[in-house]
C-alpha cells in the first residue's frame, strides 16, 4: 500500500485575531504547509464548523482557496462540528489513497470572535440536534455539564479529582508558543472559577478563540519528487459517524464511538494502545478527555482522574497526552481543532514541537471528536 | 332540546405567589388599601407560562375528570384577554396538545372577563342542540396591570377549565342561565397598549354591581326563585370585596359566597376569576341536589348568570385531579424583582 | 424582523412536542425519543410512533448560565437528562424548581410551557418542560 506523508504543516497561536479575516488566519497557515513541503497542493479541503452562521459565509472552500492563490483546484469543505478537522484529514487521505490527487493541502480554520459570546455559544449549539436539544435552551457545554455530573456521581469522582485535567492541560499549554491560555492553574482556580454549566466551571471548557491549521499530505508517488524527504506519515485515519443526541445513548458516560475507531485505527495498524508515544486527544471538556482515555484503553472506566493525579500521561510518560495542552489550554478553534492535533504530532514524531517535546517518539494516535461524540476521527501518524 | 351539563373541571394556579403587601411596599400603596380590598397573595405565572400554557393545564384536568376521549370534543373556547398572539388562535394549540384537532370548532373569545363564560353559554347551546356531544371551554390569563396601578394589586395568572356535555354525565345539570349587556366602557386596553386602564369607582356601581345584579335578577325571576333557593353562589372575584357586596345587595349571605373566594390567596385571575371560584365550591363543599349561582362579570360590560343542580357523579369525579385548594397550598412566595422578571416588566431588548 | 424560529418547523415538529410521540421499534421493541427514522439501538427501519409516559426521574441536569442568546432573559436555564418510566430518555428544561431541589433520581412530569419566546414579531415555541412531582398537584400520580 501506497504511504501518504505530511509534507508541511502551518499553524496560527490560537487567540483573538481581531484583525485578521478567515481567509487571513488560512492563508498564512496555507502558505507555511506549502512553503514548508515545497510545493503547490492539487486539491484543497477546508475544514470549518460555523463559518455559515458566524461569517455568514457558504461557497468556503471556493472562496478561500481562491482569496490565496489557489484557483482551478479541486475544493471542498467539510463540515463535522469540532470533529471537522479529522474528517477533512479522513477525505484528504481517501483522495490520495485513491491515486485521486497526489497532494492535498487541508486547512483547518474557525474565527469565533467576531461576536459577543452568547452568539458564539448559541452557534456551538447547533452541534447538537437543534430541534430537541438546543431548541430547548441546552448548549454544548450543557450537554457536557449533564454527562459530567452523571460521571461523577457513577463513579464517585470528587471536583478536585477531575480538576488534575484542566491543570495538567494549562501546565502542558503554558510551554507551547502556539497555545491560546499559557497560564498555570490550580485545583483551587477549577473549584472557584465562574460557573458555565454546573457543574462545569470556566476552567473544565475549552476556550473561545480564532485559530487555523494546515497541513500539505502527499501521496508515496509524489513524495519522490520532494528535495527533503517528509519524516512522518499517516498510517491509518477511521472515521465514524453516530447520533448527535445523548438521549439515545445507552451508557451516559461512555463514548462508545472512541473506542471503535481508536480499536479499528489500532487494528488496522497492527498496534497495541500501549504502543503510541504521543498523543493529542479531543479534551473539549474535562469530562471529554477523561472519557477519551478511558475509551481508548488507557484507563479503567471512572479511573482516569486518578492515573493522572498518580503522575500518569504527563511529560515524560508513555504515551504522553496533549503536550500540547489541549483543546483546554492550546484553544479549540472548532473546525481548526482536528489539523492542529495532527500538525502537532507531526511536530512531535519530527522531534520540532516548540513546546514540550516528546523523547524521540515512534508513533502518535490523534482522536479527534465532534459534539460529544457524534463523530470520531481516530488517526495514527508514524515516523518513517 | 337535550339537558346538559359539566361533565368535567380543572384548575390552574401557577406556582409562584407574591404579597399584595409587598406590590404596595413597592408603589408607595397605603397597604390599607390591600386590606380593604381583601388581599393577600397573588398568583404569578413564571417564565414560561402564558395563558395558552395554563390553559392547557387547567384543561388536563377537565379532561382527567370528564373521563372522556379528547376527540370526542366537538368545541374549544378560550377566554382570554391575554392571549399570547393577538392574531392566531390560542385555541387551536390547545386542541392539538391535547389531541382534540382536527374535527372541531376553536376559537378564541374576548370579552374582558367575561369571555370565557360567554364561551360556555355557546358550548352548552352546540350540545343542546345536538351539534356537538361535548365542549371544552378555558378560561385563562396572565392578568396585566400597569406597574404601581392599584390593579397590580390584584391581577394575577392562572385558569379553569370546564367540559360540558350531556346531562347523564354530568355533576352539575344547567338548569337555566340569563345574560344582562350594555356599552359600559369602565375598564379597556387599546390595541398594542400593554396594560389596561380603568375608571376606578366607575368600574363598581355602574359596570360591576349593574350587570352582576341585571344577570342575576333576571335569572331568578326567570327560573322563578328566589336568594333562598340557591346553597351557594359564585360571583365573579375582581378582588376580595366585591363579590361580597354584591351578593349582600342580592340578598345572598356571606356563607354562601366565602367557600367560592379564590381571588384573596390568587389574586384576580380575570377569566379564570369566577370558574376557579365555582371549581372550589365543586371541589370542597357541594352535595347532590345543591343548587348553585354561578355569575361572572366582564368589564366594556356584561354578567352571565348561572344555575345548576349538583348530581351525585360529583363524589368520584373530584378525586381525578388536583383541586383548587391543592394549587392554593402548593405555592412559593417571591419578591417584587421577581415578578417583575416574570411576569417582564422590565424590557431587556433581545 | 429577524427571523428567530421558523414558523414551517414549529408546525413540523409540534406533534412529537406537544404530546411527547416517540418511536417503538417493532423489532427490539425499544423507545426512542426524539424520533428517528432507523432504531438507534438495532438499527431497523420499522417503528411505529408512541405516545411515552408522562413521568420520570432526572438522570443527570445541568444549571446553564453561559446560555445561548435567546435564553438571556431565562438564564440560569435548567436542563434535565429525564428518564420516563418506560426507560426513554429526553432532554428537556425543569421548570418551577428552585436550583437547591435539584438532584439525581428526583420524580419529575411534564408540563406544557413556552420554550421559545422568539422575538416580539415571531412566532412562539411550545413544548414540554418536567418539574418536581409535588404529590398533591401531580397530574401523574393522582
Amino acid at each position: 500500500m501506497s504511504k501518504i506523508y505530511i509534507g508541511g504543516v502551518g499553524l496560527n497561536r490560537v487567540g483573538r485575531h481581531f484583525k485578521k479575516d478567515i481567509v487571513d488566519l488560512a492563508y498564512e497557515v496555507s502558505l507555511e504547509a506549502i512553503n514548508e513541503a515545497g510545493i503547490e497542493p492539487d486539491a484543497v479541503i477546508i475544514s470549518n464548523s460555523l463559518g455559515n452562521v458566524l461569517q455568514k459565509q457558504n461557497n468556503l472552500a471556493q472562496y478561500i482557496s481562491s482569496s490565496i492563490g489557489l484557483r482551478g483546484k479541486t475544493a471542498y469543505h467539510v463540515e463535522a462540528g469540532d470533529g471537522s478537522g479529522g474528517a477533512a484529514i479522513h477525505i484528504a487521505y481517501t483522495l490520495l489513497k485513491a491515486k485521486i490527487a497526489s497532494s492535498v493541502l487541508v486547512v483547518g480554520v474557525e474565527k469565533m470572535t467576531d461576536y459577543p459570546s452568547h452568539v458564539t455559544h448559541t452557534a456551538l449549539s447547533q452541534l447538537l440536534n437543534y430541534e430537541y436539544e438546543a431548541y430547548y435552551g441546552a448548549t454544548l457545554s450543557g450537554i457536557a455539564a449533564l454527562i459530567m455530573r452523571y460521571y461523577m456521581k457513577k463513579y464517585e469522582v470528587s471536583r478536585d479529582a477531575v480538576s488534575e485535567w484542566p491543570v495538567l492541560m494549562h501546565y502542558n499549554a503554558s510551554k507551547n508558543p502556539y497555545a491560546q491560555i499559557r497560564k498555570t492553574i490550580t485545583k483551587e482556580n477549577v473549584k472557584e472559577s465562574q460557573i458555565i454549566a454546573d457543574p462545569l466551571t470556566l476552567f473544565d471548557i475549552s476556550p473561545i478563540g480564532d485559530g487555523a491549521a494546515a497541513v500539505l499530505l502527499v501521496g508515496e508517488d509524489y513524495e519522490h519528487q520532494l528535495e527533503e524527504k517528509p519524516e512522518v506519515f499517516l498510517d491509518t485515519v477511521v472515521h465514524h459517524a453516530y447520533e448527535l443526541e445523548l438521549t439515545l445513548r445507552e451508557d451516559l458516560a461512555a463514548l462508545p464511538t472512541v473506542r471503535e475507531t481508536v480499536d479499528l485505527a489500532l487494528k488496522k495498524a497492527n498496534l497495541r494502545i500501549q504502543d503510541i508515544d504521543v498523543i493529542e486527544l479531543h479534551d473539549s471538556f474535562t469530562i471529554t478527555g477523561l472519557l477519551i482515555l478511558e475509551e481508548a484503553g488507557l484507563a479503567e472506566r471512572g479511573r482516569a482522574a486518578y492515573l493522572l493525579s498518580d503522575g500518569r500521561f504527563r511529560h515524560g510518560d508513555k504515551p504522553e497526552v496533549n503536550l500540547s495542552g489541549g483543546l483546554k489550554a492550546r484553544g479549540n478553534p472548532i473546525g481548526a481543532t482536528g489539523v492542529y492535533q495532527v500538525a502537532e504530532v507531526a511536530m512531535q514524531l519530527r522531534g520540532a514541537f516548540p513546546g514540550l517535546q516528546s523523547n524521540s517518539p515512534e508513533i502518535g494516535l490523534v482522536i479527534n471528536m465532534s459534539g460529544i461524540g457524534s463523530s470520531v476521527s481516530s488517526i495514527v501518524i508514524r515516523k518513517r | 332540546m337535550k339537558s346538559v351539563g359539566i361533565v368535567g373541571w380543572g384548575a390552574y394556579i401557577p406556582l409562584y405567589r407574591i404579597a399584595v403587601d409587598e406590590i404596595a411596599k413597592m408603589w408607595g400603596i397605603d397597604p390599607f388599601l390591600a386590606k380593604a380590598l381583601g388581599m393577600y397573595e397573588k398568583a404569578v405565572g413564571g417564565l414560561d407560562e402564558d395563558a395558552v400554557t395554563i390553559g392547557v393545564e387547567a384543561a388536563m384536568n377537565a379532561l382527567q375528570r370528564a373521563k372522556i376521549k379528547p376527540d370526542s370534543i366537538g368545541a374549544v373556547f378560550f377566554g382570554t384577554e391575554s392571549k399570547p398572539y393577538a392574531v392566531k388562535p390560542s385555541a387551536t394549540i390547545v386542541a392539538e396538545v391535547l389531541g382534540i384537532t382536527p374535527n372541531t370548532m376553536a376559537s378564541d373569545l374576548e370579552f374582558a372577563c367575561r369571555a370565557a363564560s360567554e364561551g360556555l353559554r355557546a358550548a352548552f347551546a352546540l350540545v343542546e342542540s345536538g351539534q356537538i356531544d361535548y365542549g371544552l371551554v378555558i378560561g385563562a390569563d396572565t392578568a396585566q396591570a400597569n406597574p404601581g396601578d392599584v390593579l397590580e394589586l390584584t391581577a394575577s395568572s392562572g385558569g379553569a377549565a370546564f367540559i360540558v356535555g350531556p346531562s347523564s354525565e354530568s355533576v352539575a345539570i344547567l338548569e337555566g342561565v340569563f345574560t344582562f349587556i350594555t356599552d359600559t366602557p369602565d375598564f379597556w386596553r387599546r390595541e398594542g397598549v400593554p396594560y389596561p386602564f380603568h375608571g376606578e369607582g366607575f368600574t363598581g356601581d355602574p359596570a360591576y354591581f349593574h350587570h352582576i345584579i341585571g344577570a342575576v335578577e333576571g335569572l331568578m325571576k326567570k327560573l322563578g326563585l328566589s336568594p333562598n333557593d340557591f346553597d351557594y353562589a359564585i360571583f365573579h372575584q375582581p378582588n376580595g370585596k366585591f363579590p361580597l357586596v354584591v351578593g349582600k345587595r342580592l340578598g345572598f349571605s356571606r356563607e354562601k359566597i366565602i367557600p367560592s373566594l379564590v381571588t384573596p390567596y390568587a389574586g384576580n385571575t380575570y377569566n379564570g376569576s369566577a370558574l376557579l371560584g365555582f371549581a372550589r365550591v365543586l371541589e370542597n363543599v357541594a352535595k347532590p341536589g345543591d343548587r348553585i349561582l354561578v355569575a361572572p362579570f366582564g368589564s366594556g360590560a356584561g354578567s352571565d348568570a348561572f344555575s345548576f343542580i349538583v348530581t351525585d357523579k360529583l363524589e368520584e369525579r373530584k378525586k381525578l385531579a388536583p383541586t383548587v385548594d391543592d394549587y392554593l397550598s402548593n405555592k412559593k412566595i417571591i419578591s417584587y424583582s421577581e415578578y417583575a422578571r416574570m411576569r417582564q416588566l422590565i424590557k431587556i431588548v433581545r | 424582523m429577524v427571523w428567530k424560529l421558523s414558523p414551517v418547523s414549529v408546525w413540523r415538529h409540534r406533534i412529537p412536542r406537544y404530546r411527547l410521540i416517540g418511536k417503538e421499534c417493532k423489532k427490539c421493541g425499544k423507545h426512542h425519543y426524539p424520533p428517528k427514522l432507523a432504531c438507534p439501538y438495532c438499527g431497523s427501519r420499522d417503528l411505529k410512533n408512541i405516545e411515552l409516559p408522562r413521568s420520570g426521574i432526572i438522570e443527570t441536569y445541568t444549571v446553564i448560565y453561559e446560555v445561548g442568546e435567546e435564553f438571556r432573559h431565562k438564564a440560569p436555564v435548567v436542563i434535565g437528562l429525564v428518564k420516563l418510566d418506560d426507560g426513554t430518555r429526553v432532554i428537556a428544561p425543569i421548570t418551577d424548581v428552585a436550583e437547591d431541589e435539584l438532584e439525581i433520581g428526583l420524580r419529575v412530569e411534564a408540563t406544557f410551557r413556552r420554550i421559545r419566546d422568539g422575538d416580539h414579531f415571531g412566532v412562539i415555541g411550545y413544548g414540554l418542560s418536567f418539574r418536581p412531582i409535588r404529590t398533591n398537584v401531580s397530574k401523574t400520580s393522582s
